[in-house]
């Protein structure tokens, strides 16, 4: 789960870290009377969407009055906000954040992520603060510095030290660098993060150190203890299909192509979407039923499938092991009945009951393509996908 | 005896009361695994299909003699039970529960470090020797016991590629599910170490997926440590970035994880790739063939 900048800054003063004095704003207005509560002769007006690369599309202002804050406010508010992060149609901005201005002596990056391969947290810092941190990597990844974090004690001292001397931090702000890594760590574990970034970090001209940014990512598996992240959501940032997805207990991802896709298993469905590109077709989305789907989440399976526009098949796989494919079957003709499939259904069952699954169908009386194994369904819906709507509506 | 699974493993179920342990327990004494106590705390001196059961993973070990643990635990109670059978002294745990905190799991690997355990999973269908030993939720009869080792991230996906190993009269060794999370106990080295070190195993197929470098550091290993010939496939080749694909461990970030570099990785050490999951049978027979095995693999 993802959360704002202004949500992310709060966790860091939560944790002990400091942050440039911010105020938000959802109006002009408010971003205009901002500017006089931080009381300084410079602010920031940034636009608050769950996307990176905000600064190159507009959406981060330099302001030196209360009006330049309500005049960039006004630019921002209300209007989609595009980013390399956001797609081409980008992010409607509803919220900013106003932040005192900083005098910048230098900037550098701090991250932490797990790393799968130690199974530990890494602790990443790099002199190269601000800049595209992937970007570092792949290309001078020397100047990226890495301490794994214990998952019970932590970062210890001697670890931050060791960073904080590495990146040259002068005398008089060591203490304080330090203090933010093994706080940042500390945070990371205890709100179970997937990933927190600081980028940049700053060190001020006089001598305090500042995050200037913030990116904080959750572990979806662990928000059931965590009810103040999960206050912290903005559904507005999410695909409402996915939102609704969620509801329902079903793994959706909605992508851009023509074939609509039910699943069960992860693995399963990622190879179908696989199957059906080779077969020259693009699936609509990701969408993964789980083990022991109910007939009702079937139903709301194909609803959601079919609440795309773009869809002009659906494809149906199941390998049917601890879900049977008679439940399935129960749910397509449940789901057909109720939302008056107007695209060919191609289905592919397999497994568990698949005999009772394939007569239930067949008996129903709804149009459906059957397939002999996944190569075949991929091509069949494929072809049905680039047929010309039928006339008579549902079938 | 193929691997870490036969006819002689004796199997405790920890959560057996619930609804999921109880169903795939008794799924599993069907078809004949030779499962021994269910541990539920609280519900220790009662049966349960005709299994003692247990109040602590120790008492269990103690009366029963087991030396394998699967676990129906839900999430939140799953790290535990984990370092439970860790703690007392079973070799063997399968954890199928699906959806632990990551933090949990760090927590857990790290405690289990240094003790005899071995863990596999968590979120995994779990480990079965076909005709001998079924230890976790994958449909018993799509197997057949044969020679060919089964590795896999994920589930359903195994399910595809072992019917079809089925249906062309390839049977399987072992099958080894190890699960779809960023952080679990048994990688793919582990699985193919003791695949290649297996008498009884001629072939592997190892099912791969997006997300982390599991299937190059694979690779690497298959290169300087693997003679037995490999067909694989690798899930996810038109999964977007960024996006977390069901699977928590399923995912593109910052450039690394793609399928393109995990394919390109396994195809430079020689294993037969098959393009979409349709193919994976094909690819191992052709794997066989290749290597000169055909008629001894379907044995």
């Amino acid at each position: 789960m993802k959360i704002h900048e202004y949500q992310a800054k709060q966790l860091f003063r939560e944790a002990g870290i400091a942050v440039p004095a911010g105020v938000v704003a959802r109006s002009a207005e408010e971003a205009g009377a901002a500017f006089g509560t931080l009381g300084g002769a410079l602010a920031v007006v940034k636009a608050q969407i769950h996307a990176g690369g905000r600064g190159k599309g507009g959406g981060v202002k330099l302001v030196r009055s209360a009006a330049e804050a309500q005049a960039a406010a006004a630019g921002m508010l209300g209007k989609a906000l595009v980013t390399h992060q956001t797609g081409p149609h980008g992010q409607l901005v509803r919220t900013l954040l106003v932040e005192a201005g900083s005098e910048i002596a230098h900037e550098y990056y701090v991250g932490i992520t797990v790393d799968r391969s130690s199974s530990m947290p890494v602790l990443m810092v790099s002199t190269q603060g601000g800049m595209d941190i992937e970007k570092v990597a792949a290309e001078t990844p020397d100047l990226i510095l890495k301490e794994a974090v214990d998952p019970e004690a932590g970062l210890r001292p001697w670890q931050a030290r060791r960073l904080a001397y590495a990146l040259k931090f002068p005398a008089g702000s060591l203490r304080a660098v330090q203090d933010v890594l093994v706080k940042l760590a500390r945070m990371f574990l205890a709100l179970d993060c997937a990933l927190v970034e600081i980028n940049p970090l700053v060190l001020t001209k006089s001598g305090a150190v500042l995050a200037l940014d913030g990116k904080v990512n959750f572990d979806a598996n662990a928000l059931y203890r965590h009810p103040e992240i999960v206050a912290l959501r903005d559904v507005h940032e999410e695909d409402p299909r996915e939102v609704r997805a969620a509801e329902a207990g079903l793994q959706y991802v909605a992508l851009d192509g023509t074939i609509g896709c039910l699943v069960n298993g992860a693995g399963l469905a990622m190879g179908t979407m696989d199957t059906i590109q080779l077969a020259g077709g693009e699936p609509a989305n990701f969408l993964d039923v789980g083990g022991g789907a109910t007939k009702e989440q079937v139903t709301a399976a194909f609803k959601l499938i079919l609440s795309d526009p773009n869809v002009k098949a659906v494809l149906v796989n199941i390998f049917g092991g601890i879900m049977k494919c008679d439940v399935i079957a129960e749910g397509i003709i449940v789901a057909a009945r109720e939302t008056a499939i107007a695209v060919p259904l191609v289905v592919r069952l397999e497994g568990t009951n698949v005999e009772l699954g394939r007569s239930l169908l067949q008996s129903s009386g709804i149009d459906i393509i059957t397939a002999s194994d996944l190569a075949d369904a991929a091509a069949k819906a494929v072809q049905a996908s680039s047929r010309k709507p039928s006339s008579s509506g549902a079938r | 005896m193929a691997i870490w699974v036969d006819r002689k493993t004796r199997v405790l179920t920890q959560g057996m009361t619930g609804h999921t342990g109880l169903f795939h327990t008794r799924q599993a004494l069907e078809y004949g695994t030779a499962m021994v106590a269910g541990v539920t705390p609280g519900k220790g001196g009662t049966r349960e299909l005709g299994l003692p059961v247990f109040d602590t993973v120790s008492e269990a070990v103690a009366q029963t003699g087991a030396n394998a643990s699967v676990i129906y635990v839900p999430p939140p109670f799953a790290g535990d039970a984990i370092l439970e059978a860790a703690g007392a002294g079973v070799p063997l745990i399968v954890c199928i529960t699906e959806g632990i905190p990551v933090v949990d799991m760090l927590r857990v690997k790290r405690a289990l470090r240094g003790t005899g355990s071995r863990l596999v999973g968590p979120n995994c269908p779990g480990i079965i020797t076909p005709g001998q030993c079924k230890i976790g939720i994958m449909p018993g009869y799509i197997h057949r016991p044969g020679r060919i080792g089964v590795l896999s991230r994920s589930g359903t996906l195994t399910y595809e590629a072992v019917w079809q190993l089925t249906s062309l009269g390839l049977g399987q060794s072992t099958c080894v599910g190890i699960g779809g999370d960023p952080v679990n106990g048994t990688s793919f080295i582990d699985v193919l170490a003791a695949f290649q070190a297996d008498p009884e195993t001629d072939a592997v197929v190892m099912i791969g997926e997006i997300g982390g470098t599991a299937e190059e550091e694979a690779a690497a290993f298959i290169r300087d440590h693997m003679t037995k010939p490999i067909a694989a496939f690798i899930a996810g080749a038109t999964a977007p970035p960024g996006r977390r694909m069901g699977h928590a461990g399923a995912i593109i970030s910052g450039g690394s994880g793609t399928a393109a570099d995990k394919i390109a990785a396994l195809k430079a050490v020689g294993a037969t790739m098959a393009s979409t999951p349709s193919g994976i049978g094909a690819a191992m027979a052709t794997a066989l063939r290749k290597a000169g095995l055909h008629a001894k693999a379907s044995g």
